[in-house]
């Protein structure tokens, strides 16, 4: 029998880690983060887990070490939040052009200045275009679960791409849950070694990586990132599937869908605050309105086929941020309107609960509800507005 | 043992036609480390003149395997590889740093510091033309007081940054300095390093023709200057022991040591330097070797 655990977000990614048996971890503390990787030291150092834990100076070189030992063949691990994502910046680039399939966990949080380690997508939205594989959980148990299936999707042949997955700072890094664990050879089974591929760093097939590449040939090496990207759609499903066997969970691929059949308004979000919009579709359903929540696992590859299908025909499209492109408008809002342009699908948006400000289901609902009645009144103009922002001016 | 150049292979890890300029010390330094160690390694090379040398994709000058890394973490990189090599059991590789001054001294200082604080099992190997080179010769922490470079025109108001003491203080198993000027010495220390586990840096001072503006047939001669005029003293510090080595050994005594303005002015660089700098430059020789004398005594 499979044990349940209670656990907290940042416990079940070690936990999840472990059972990959990655071979090298790099990590450097920051909050809220540390519980992760100082869970991963203690099973090093107690034997639990044979691998090599470097304990770097900064996170730019946890990235590096990781970008070595992975170039090297090594399956690898990191972990970081915030500034930490920032400084590692860089190097997150250099991850995904080298074609490395590695894992890191993003425990979202909130940018300095002013100081603030609670939630907030902006940091790993920062990374959105750096050629990684980006998800965001929405429980312990989804975190659990999807470190495990990063791993297949990294090092598919058809990806070969680093992967991201976020929580939500302390309401998913620092909440305890219920997750149901895997035994190991169930998941020895389901991720074996990492294969060898003929691209790493071997003395009896040396190989130059990351020469200069003229004009003639960059592009192409570009392209092909993106091609990978595409392929990682099927592959995301297809790992899902797979997991389902050992696990009896699935979540619905790139995106979930919550009550969307029959819905007339759909919100979209990504994260731990998905739980709330899902408790106010609930409720507003009760009242009669019908509501859907289509909450966004992978934004990237971004799910615009799922996006494109689910909002189609609908009264509205709410896009709920947790971020803000200054000058511009939510990340997700932007993505989501560039699926849905050319269907004259009113799109609302909403950038809400930056720096960790509490959105609960009734905030949902009056957002909602506001849309309702603009609808009503003939208002179909597609808009952004921050929600629940005091005077300032 | 000494090491003589008849007996060193004619291997070449480093192939003709490469990218580099004429008198190039770089890719002679590198043709060296192929020399001492063989094909037994992983070198790990940071934006630099080197990413050049290596010409462009699909080819490459190079026979050994090679990952060109961000320019702030040869080191970090570095470290990470020889993690993989010792849990997937993959025994005698030397996994080596090939790194410029600018990505030593400067900007890959920390990762530099943080990996031999570590005592992570690679070899760095700084290869010091006192300047950022690829970027159009502009000054770094490791140019020489009164040096002209692109961002200093005036000439450098500071004196060279102190990397190999700094190395020294880290306490780790091996530290050296080395010229282009002696390629045996060179080669020496390279193996001599290669037998210590754990962190061994040695910083090659490396004589750049077009940088320092002198005629390209000169890089070995203005090496041997180097060490000559006492400007660089060759020396090793193993498992904290401190050894002055080859012609370094007479130079404690200042009268054997060349005047310094014979290394100075067959280079362009210097050649708007006054008096009063090359005296500057004197004291800053003297001092060194005063320390030299109190590390010893
Ligand atoms: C983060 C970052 N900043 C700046 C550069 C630009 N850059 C590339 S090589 C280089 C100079 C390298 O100098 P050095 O390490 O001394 O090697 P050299 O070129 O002299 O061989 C610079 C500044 C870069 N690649 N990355
Ligand atoms: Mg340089």
């Amino acid at each position: 029998m499979e044990r349940v655990a209670v656990l907290s977000g940042n416990h079940a990614v070690a936990h999840a880690v472990k059972l990959c048996r990655p071979h090298v971890i790099a990590a450097y503390p920051i909050t809220p983060q540390t519980q992760i990787v100082e869970k991963l030291a203690e099973f090093v150092e107690r034997g639990e887990l044979k691998a090599k834990y470097i304990r770097v100076e900064s996170e730019h070189s946890a990235m590096a070490a990781i970008i070595g030992a992975s170039a090297a063949g090594a399956r690898v691990f990191t972990a970081t939040s915030s500034q930490g994502l920032l400084y590692m910046h860089e190097a997150i680039w250099s991850a995904a052009g080298a074609r490395l399939p590695i894992v890191m966990a993003v425990v979202t949080r909130a940018i300095f200045p002013p100081w603030n380690i609670w939630t907030d997508h902006s940091d790993i939205l920062a990374q959105r275009d750096t050629g990684w594989i980006i998800a965001m959980a929405e429980s312990n148990q989804e975190v659990f679960d999807m470190i495990i299936q990063a791993y297949r999707i990294a090092e598919d042949e058809r990806v070969l791409l680093p992967v991201m997955i976020g929580l939500d700072a302390f309401s998913l890094s620092h909440t305890a849950a219920p997750v149901s664990l895997l035994d190991q050879d169930k998941v020895d089974k389901f991720l074996p070694p990492r294969r060898a591929f003929s691209f790493l760093l071997d003395i009896e097939n040396p190989i130059t990586m990351g020469n200069v590449a003229f004009p003639d040939h960059y592009m192409e090496f570009r392209y092909l990132i993106q091609k990978a990207m595409e392929r990682a759609k099927q592959v995301i499903r297809e790992v899902e599937e797979e997991f389902y066997e050992i696990s009896s969970r699935k979540y619905g691929g790139l995106v979930e869908e919550y009550r969307c059949n029959d819905a007339d308004v759909i919100l979209v979000l990504m994260g731990a605050w998905s739980g709330d919009a899902k408790e106010c579709a609930d409720k507003l359903r009760e009242e009669g309105l019908r509501v859907g929540v289509l909450r966004i696992r992978f934004i990237r590859p971004l799910p615009i086929e799922e996006i494109k299908r689910v909002s189609l025909g609908r009264k509205a499209v709410i896009v709920v941020d947790r971020d803000i492109s200054f000058g511009g408008t939510g990340i997700l809002f932007t993505e989501v309107s560039s699926i849905l342009q050319q269907n004259s699908v009113t799109v609302r948006g909403f950038i809400a609960g930056l720096g960790g400000r509490d959105v609960t289901a009734k905030d949902f609902a009056q957002m909602v509800k506001q849309v309702y009645t603009d609808l009503e009144v003939g208002e179909r103009r597609s808009r952004v507005e921050w929600y629940g922002v005091k005077e300032v001016i | 043992m000494t090491i003589t150049i008849k007996s060193l292979s004619r291997e070449e890890y480093l192939l003709p036609g490469n990218a580099s300029c004429p008198g190039c010390p770089a890719s002679l330094g590198l043709r060296l480390l192929g020399k001492a160690l063989g094909k037994n390694m992983i070198l790990v090379v940071p934006a630099s003149c080197t990413s050049i040398i290596q010409g462009p994709y699909p080819k490459t000058s190079i026979k050994l395997p090679l990952i060109n890394v961000i320019f702030a973490s040869s080191a970090a990189t570095a470290s990470g590889i020889a993690a993989a090599l010792e849990i997937l059991g993959k025994k005698g590789v030397h996994v080596v740093c090939w790194s410029g001054d600018g990505g030593t001294v400067d900007i890959g200082l920390q990762a530099l510091s943080g990996a031999a604080e570590r005592g992570d099992n690679i070899l760095y190997i700084c290869y010091d033309n006192e300047a950022y080179m690829n970027t159009g010769i502009q000054r770094s922490g490791s140019t020489p007081y009164g040096a002209w470079t692109t961002t200093t025109v005036l000439g450098k108001r500071r004196h060279k940054k102190n990397l190999p003491m700094m190395m020294v203080v880290h306490d780790v198993p091996y530290v050296a300095t080395a010229s282009i000027g002696y390629p045996l010495d060179f080669i020496e220390k390279i193996r001599k390093a290669a037998r210590y586990k754990g962190f061994k840096y040695i910083h090659l001072l490396a004589p750049c023709p077009v940088g320092w503006r002198f005629p390209p047939s000169k890089t070995i001669e203005i090496g041997r200057l180097a060490v000559l005029t006492g400007m660089w003293p060759l020396y090793e510090v193993e498992r904290g022991k401190f050894r002055l080595t080859g012609v370094s050994r007479s130079l404690l005594d200042k009268s054997k040591r060349s005047p310094i303005v014979e290394y100075i002015k067959i280079q362009g660089r210097f050649s708007h330097i006054s008096e009063e700098e090359i005296r500057i430059l004197e004291e800053y020789v003297d001092k060194l070797w005063e320390d030299i004398r109190k590390i010893i005594s």
